[in-house]
């Protein structure tokens, strides 16, 4: 969950856009990182998003299991332990100022979604 | 304890910087009053309370609902922690024998001793037994205590037949404990009508009819002799006109007498028929000493209810704290709901005052009788008698209270609402007016705790008090906080969220008219946004209600919470429990052994549940198909323990087995879980079938609880354990299966309708306004005219259900999302567990970095 530092960032292809689930999220293991990916369709638009799925408050790998929502302007999940919101464009927690998680590019290309860590 | 020491010279040196030593013998509701005024003033002073019970003060005007489950606690008004951080001295088993007036001392039963400066009497009543030969036998009760209803209740147990003697109001609300109880009941009342204090001749014959209607025999005019050895039941009443009734049981409720044997014994100045006289500070003949409070005799009158005793209790703080204030005499009005017949009387209702006039409307096909008194020159409201309908009772108690000018024709104030009738709303109102009269609470005083920023019903409760007495009130505040409220533009929004503008029962209702079969429809139609963990999972659960598809199907599986994504309880380290359903705990020895095998291969923690049932905790998200796979090929369904919905039905052995069982309860309780299985709802809805009265199975607290008798079943709803337990409340008796599963039908689909989100059967009922009554109409009068409808929705969910399990197996498209990577068959590294008491539990962080003790994460 935490070793990462100097590799240098490259993209992995982790998956078909068809393994994505449309406003949910999915799982994606690269090297012994989780990141949570979600496909969220806004106004016609469909967008990806990626963060990390280990919950820094409920202490588990679990936010891809969250359900996935507006609050104002802002895209978030809810962790699925205790419901706390992570806005999934700046990985930034609603309910705590002093806690994110961390978010990564995402992309597709081919249909197949790419992810860059 | 806790009195002064008596050094002379202290108390010559400096009399006035002492604390005043107030003692208060009797902590009944008006005593409990008077110490929380006594409080609320802040004067300088020591008290000491000694109550007469084993307990502090508790709410003596709803001990009825002892019998529909109440407790001691629920009925507590408070607690020694409460009187201790107020720094009182609080006894209770303190009966006062002695008062020494000259040394100001008084004295307990057990010898204590208590100086004080200022003694208050707030000893209350006793129930007056009459004089009959054979009244203190036993199974011969009163109605006063806690104590008095334990002892009814076990009476009860071992009765059929109980006569109240006495058909005032208390002997009326007594006589409906004991048809509550089942037996079977009858009033004996002296004179030629019921409840002849409050009510004329004509509203008492009525009375006496709707009570007759309800199965309770009233006998009027007589006089009992003698109670002596019954042939057909344990004892026989004699009356003097020469007839007689068999009973096993008799409760005497023929009025209440002043307890004012101390003040007798002691030299106080005690009325003609008893009472401690008090002038208008509540000051007995001893200036020392004050009496308030059902003991109290204020011009010759004894006040049997709790608003003036609290007025006198008022009084009485008022004058020793220096202030101004007295008791002025008060409103004897009532309003109240016996055994379902509403009753109302206000002020002079025989018509007495000389002068006086009256109007009546009676409506005999509907049991309806108005009669509205008013002076010679039909300008003001002296009194009014109503039965069978008392909406009219609040305006017309307001222009009585407040002396408010009569219209041109009074009459069209108890006349049906044929043309305009002068409605006197909340805004007719002087801020004077008195709203609540138990706590002296006026409009003025409400309309200050709003501009205080009290913003609900519930706020201006808790800051004025009002309503929390005898509750006749709370209507009428409701209306006065609603458009006070609406004047200052307060628009209490209902919305469920951001994203929609509608509360649950309205979203329920726009779901089930526009037939919207998804949430982005639902959105599109109703709502903005992207929707949020509020709504989603409250148009998911609606969605079940109204549609029941298949919980997983594409549109609805974004929408639900992880728990029901996963058809599992996700536990702290992100793995899931899984609780097969075990319908009324009863389970092969088959069963079992495939639970313990997939268990052990699975290397699963197994617990029996608080359900009845038993829970397999540690699987890890890819494992839960390969598992329920197992599951359902031995026959297991899903046990929902993770959707709001029907959870367990809990049973006892029933009379199977048990040497006490009236019916088998066990399979009443696999019927009702197999037909209730699968309802999704606004929370979880939890039954229990007992197959006896002693509810070995609890079902008194739960959502549904049915209790066997020898006719059928009783049943009761609403109950709750949980964080605020809540009694259920009895809601019909001796029922035959089909009329139970017909009720329970409507009251769960009522509710799955009406109810907010997240919000069990208990608080949905505490909310409902009009309560039990309401429900009642509702689910077996039809007064809304919807019962085909909850039957028949009912009906399509236990015709369409699935077992969610079965079919998420079966659908290779579902199992898509039980991988814990999209890319990789590698299992979740932070998952590790230990071994405790022969089974794994999840590590600890410690133990995870401490590596080799932790179990490494096995493929099975
Ligand atoms: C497993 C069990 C405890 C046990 O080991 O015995 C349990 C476990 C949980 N209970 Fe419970 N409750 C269990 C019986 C009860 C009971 C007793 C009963 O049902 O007879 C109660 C009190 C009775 C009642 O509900 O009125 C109970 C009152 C609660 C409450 C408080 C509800 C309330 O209205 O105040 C919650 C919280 C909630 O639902 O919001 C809760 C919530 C939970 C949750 C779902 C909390 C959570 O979100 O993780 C627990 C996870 C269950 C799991 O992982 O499987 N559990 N819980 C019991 C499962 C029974 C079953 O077979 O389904
Ligand atoms: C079933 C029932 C229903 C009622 N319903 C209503 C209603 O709907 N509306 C309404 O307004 N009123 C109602 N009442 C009446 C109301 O309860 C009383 O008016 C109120 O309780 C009077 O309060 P109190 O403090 O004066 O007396 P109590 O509540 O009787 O308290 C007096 C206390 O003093 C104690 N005591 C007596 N002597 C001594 C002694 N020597 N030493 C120590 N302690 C002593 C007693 O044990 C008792 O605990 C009802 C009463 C009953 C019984
Ligand atoms: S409730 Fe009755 S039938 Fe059931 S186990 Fe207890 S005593 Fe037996
Ligand atoms: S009048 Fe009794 S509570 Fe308000």
């Amino acid at each position: 969950m935490q070793a990462q530092a100097n590799i240098i960032a490259q993209w992995h292809d982790v998956c078909h856009v068809d393994d994505l689930v449309t406003n949910s999220g999915v799982c994606a293991l690269i090297g012994d990182v989780q990141v949570a990916i979600f496909s969220v369709q806004l106004d016609g638009e469909e967008n990806l998003y990626a963060i990390s799925n280990w919950d820094p408050i409920g202490e588990a790998n679990v936010m891809s299991r969250g359900i996935v929502g507006t609050l104002t302007d802002k895209i978030v999940v809810a962790s699925p332990l205790y419901k706390e919101h992570y806005d999934l464009a700046t990985g930034t927690c609603l309910e705590r100022d002093d806690i994110s998680v961390n978010t990564y590019p995402v992309r597709v290309e081919h249909e197949r979604v790419l992810i860059e860590l | 304890m806790g009195f002064f020491l008596p050094l002379k010279k202290v108390d010559e040196m400096n009399i006035s910087s002492r604390q005043q030593r107030i003692v208060i013998i009797g902590n009944g509701m008006v005593g409990h009053h008077f110490v929380e005024q006594l409080i609320n003033s802040e004067h300088n002073c020591h008290i000491t309370v000694l109550s007469g019970e084993s307990r502090l003060a508790y709410d003596r005007v709803y001990l009825s609902s002892y019998f529909s489950g109440k407790t001691a606690a629920d009925l507590a008004l408070t607690d020694e922690q409460t009187y201790q951080d107020w720094g009182v001295n609080a006894v209770t088993n303190a009966w006062v024998t002695d008062i020494d007036r000259e040394k100001q001392v008084v004295t307990t039963k057990s010898g204590e001793t208590y100086e004080y400066d200022t003694l208050v009497l707030a000893t209350g009543s006793y129930p007056f037994v009459p004089p009959i030969p054979g009244n203190d036998q036993e199974h011969c009760l009163v109605y006063r205590t806690i104590e008095d209803l334990e002892a009814i209740s076990a009476s009860a147990a071992q009765s059929k037949v109980g006569v109240v003697v006495g058909g005032g109001l208390l002997g009326l609300e007594a006589a409906n404990a004991l048809k509550q109880a089942g037996l079977d009941t009858h009033v004996v009342e002296f004179a030629p009508q019921l409840m002849a204090v409050q009510l004329d001749p004509m509203g008492g014959e009525l009375l006496k009819d709707k009570i007759e209607a309800l199965g309770v025999q009233v006998h009027t005019q007589k006089a009992t002799e003698c109670i002596e050895a019954g042939e057909t039941c344990r004892y026989r009443m004699k009356f003097s006109d020469g007839t007689h009734l068999e009973t096993d049981l008799v409760l005497f409720s023929a009025g209440i007498r002043p307890s004012d044997q101390l003040a007798r014994e002691f030299g106080l100045v005690i009325g003609e028929r008893g009472g401690i006289v008090i002038d208008n500070q509540c000051k007995t003949s001893d200036k020392n000493v004050y009496a308030i409070g059902e003991c109290a005799l204020w011009d010759k009158k004894i006040y049997g209810l709790v608003a003036p005793g609290y007025a006198m209790a008022r009084a009485a703080v008022a004058d020793i704290i220096g202030n101004e204030g007295e008791f002025a005499g008060f409103d004897m009005s009532t309003k109240l709901k016996l055994m379902g017949v509403e009753v109302g009387s206000i002020g002079d209702a025989h018509g007495r005052t000389p002068g006086a006039l009256s109007y009546t409307y009676h409506n005999q096909p509907e049991g309806v009788y108005k009669k509205l008194v008013v002076d010679a020159n039909k300008s003001l409201v002296l009194g009014a008698v109503l039965i069978g309908d008392t909406s009219d009772y609040d305006t017309l108690l307001q222009y009585a209270l407040n002396s408010i000018a009569l219209p041109d024709s009074p009459e069209s104030l108890i006349l049906p609402s044929s043309g305009e009738k002068p409605l006197l709303g909340a805004d007719a109102l002087g801020d004077t007016a008195t709203i609540c009269s138990c706590h002296n609470v006026s409009k003025g005083d409400i309309v200050g705790a709003i501009d205080g920023g009290c913003c609900s019903v519930g706020d201006v409760k808790s800051t004025t008090k009002a309503a929390t007495g005898c509750g006749g009130c709370a209507a009428l505040l409701k209306n006065v906080v609603d458009s006070e409220l609406e004047k200052r533009g307060v628009e209490v929004s209902k919305a469920i969220c951001e994203h929609f503008d509608y509360s649950r029962q309205e979203l329920y209702h726009l779901i089930q008219v526009g037939k919207i079969q998804s949430f982005d429809e639902l959105l599109e139609k109703h709502g903005k946004g992207l929707g949020c963990d509020i709504c989603k999972p409250a148009a998911g659960s609606i969605f079940a209600s109204v549609w029941n598809d298949y919980i997983l199907a594409k549109q609805h599986q974004p929408l639900q919470d992880t728990n029901d994504t996963y058809l599992g309880n996700m536990q702290k380290d992100g793995t899931y429990s899984i609780v097969p359903r075990v319908a009324g705990g009863e389970i092969t020895p088959d069963k079992l052994i495939l639970l313990g095998d997939v268990a052990k291969r699975y290397n699963l923690y197994t617990k029996i549940t608080g359900g009845q049932r038993i829970d397999l905790f540690g699987a890890r998200v890819d494992q839960l198909p390969a598992i329920w796979e197992e599951l359902v090929a031995g026959g297991f369904e899903t046990g929902h323990a993770y959707a709001k919905a029907l959870r367990t039905v809990k049973s006892c052995v029933g009379s199977t087995w048990c040497r006490y069982g009236v019916q088998d309860s066990v399979g009443q309780a696999i019927d009702l879980e197999n037909r209730y299985k699968g309802l999704r709802a606004p929370h979880k809805i939890k039954f229990a079938v007992s197959g006896c009265t002693r509810e070995c199975a609890e079902a008194q607290g739960k959502d549904i609880g049915v209790i066997a008798t020898e006719n059928g079943w009783n049943l009761y709803v609403c109950g709750n354990g949980g964080m605020k337990p809540r009694h259920a409340d009895l809601f019909a008796t001796d029922l035959d299966d089909a009329t139970l599963v017909k009720y329970i039908d409507r009251v769960l689909m009522f509710y799955t309708k009406t109810a907010d989100r997240l919000q069990r059967t208990s608080v949905w009922m505490e909310n409902l306004e009009g309560g039990l009554e309401y429900l009642k109409s509702v689910v077996i009068d039809d007064s809304l005219g919807i019962c085909d409808e909850l039957e028949a929705q009912m009906q399509h969910i236990a015709d369409t259900y699935q077992c969610e399990w079965k079919t998420t197996v079966e659908s290779p498209e579902a199992l898509k999302r039980f991988r814990q990577f999209v890319n990789s068959d590698e299992s979740d590294s932070n998952i590790q567990f230990v071994t405790e008491r022969e089974q794994i539990r999840p590590a600890t962080k410690a133990e995870k970095f401490s590596a080799g003790k932790a179990i490494p994460v096995e493929l099975v």
